[in-house]
């Protein structure tokens, strides 16, 4: 099942893997992603907006799946840039996405705002997840 | 990275001094509910002016350990949320509800004393 919002295919240059398989590996994820955020142009709250986006896609795949990985990369759409970020893994998968992307929705020990509140965060957000196989998240944002 | 707990008075000041893991936000909690406690403590200033990250978990966290530490007999006050952490937290639809903040160190032992005093004449 799939769930997105203004979605088309984006070129990616420059792509970074961090595998997330501990809490520590959040923060490397979401540090790396500032950076690359900061190369690829973006500036102030932007790069914050970014890091906070990578840190709870990152930390749903140590919630749920245990392992995976984040894939980040600068990318551009008709000479617009902007960065990607890719939240890979092969754990249970999402049985209703509609639902998980509701404020609130929780099955694990959170507050249920972390893939509705990356989605806010961020310009462009899908996830494709399916039962037993697990799901990709993947977030774009152009720099302003 | 565990979080450095100083004690000034019946004060206590966790100085986050750098990004927190998971882990290292869960073992600040549990430090702090137990160090009211036995240092006897009416207040606790987290600093947070080194967080470039507030996330979910994070902000849930800070907001526990007010509660727990409240039930303990202190109150907190949150210091140094930076301006861009700030946005992110709203755009995420997160608050710290109920939680007492302030700008810096200085003003948030000014406004530990006046939360401090409001709970007393509240007893």
């Amino acid at each position: 099942m799939c769930w997105s919002r203004s979605w088309r295919r984006a070129a990616v240059i420059d792509e970074r893997r961090v595998p997330i398989d501990r809490d520590v590996d959040i923060v490397t994820a979401r540090q790396l992603g500032r950076e690359l955020a900061a190369e690829a142009g973006f500036t102030g709250s932007d790069l914050t907006l970014i890091a906070t986006a990578i840190s709870e896609v990152a930390r749903n795949i140590v919630v749920y799946a245990e392992r995976g990985e984040i894939r980040l990369g600068r990318t551009d759409r008709n000479g617009r840039e902007g960065i990607e970020v890719v939240a890979a893994d092969e754990g249970p998968g999402i049985p209703d996405i509609q639902q998980a992307m509701q404020d609130g929705f929780s099955t694990g020990r959170s507050l249920g705002l972390g893939l509705p509140g990356a989605r806010r965060l961020m310009d462009e957000f899908e996830i494709v997840s399916e039962v037993g196989k697990g799901t990709v998240v993947t977030m774009r944002k152009w720099r302003p | 990275m565990s979080v450095p707990i100083l004690k000034q008075g019946d004060v206590l000041i966790a100085s986050i001094q750098s990004a927190l893991t998971d882990r290292d936000l869960l073992q600040l909690k549990d430090e702090l509910a137990e160090k009211v406690g036995r240092l006897r403590s009416r207040g606790v200033v987290i600093d947070v002016t080194a967080l470039d990250v507030m996330d979910s978990f994070a902000t849930r966290t800070i907001r526990s350990i007010a509660a727990a530490t409240r039930l303990r007999g202190a109150e907190t006050v949150v210091v140094g949320i930076q301006p861009e952490v700030a946005i992110a937290l709203v755009e995420l639809g997160l608050t710290l509800d109920g939680i007492a903040t302030a700008l810096d160190l200085e003003e948030g032992l000014d406004v530990l004393v006046e939360v401090m005093e409001a709970r007393r004449r509240d007893r």
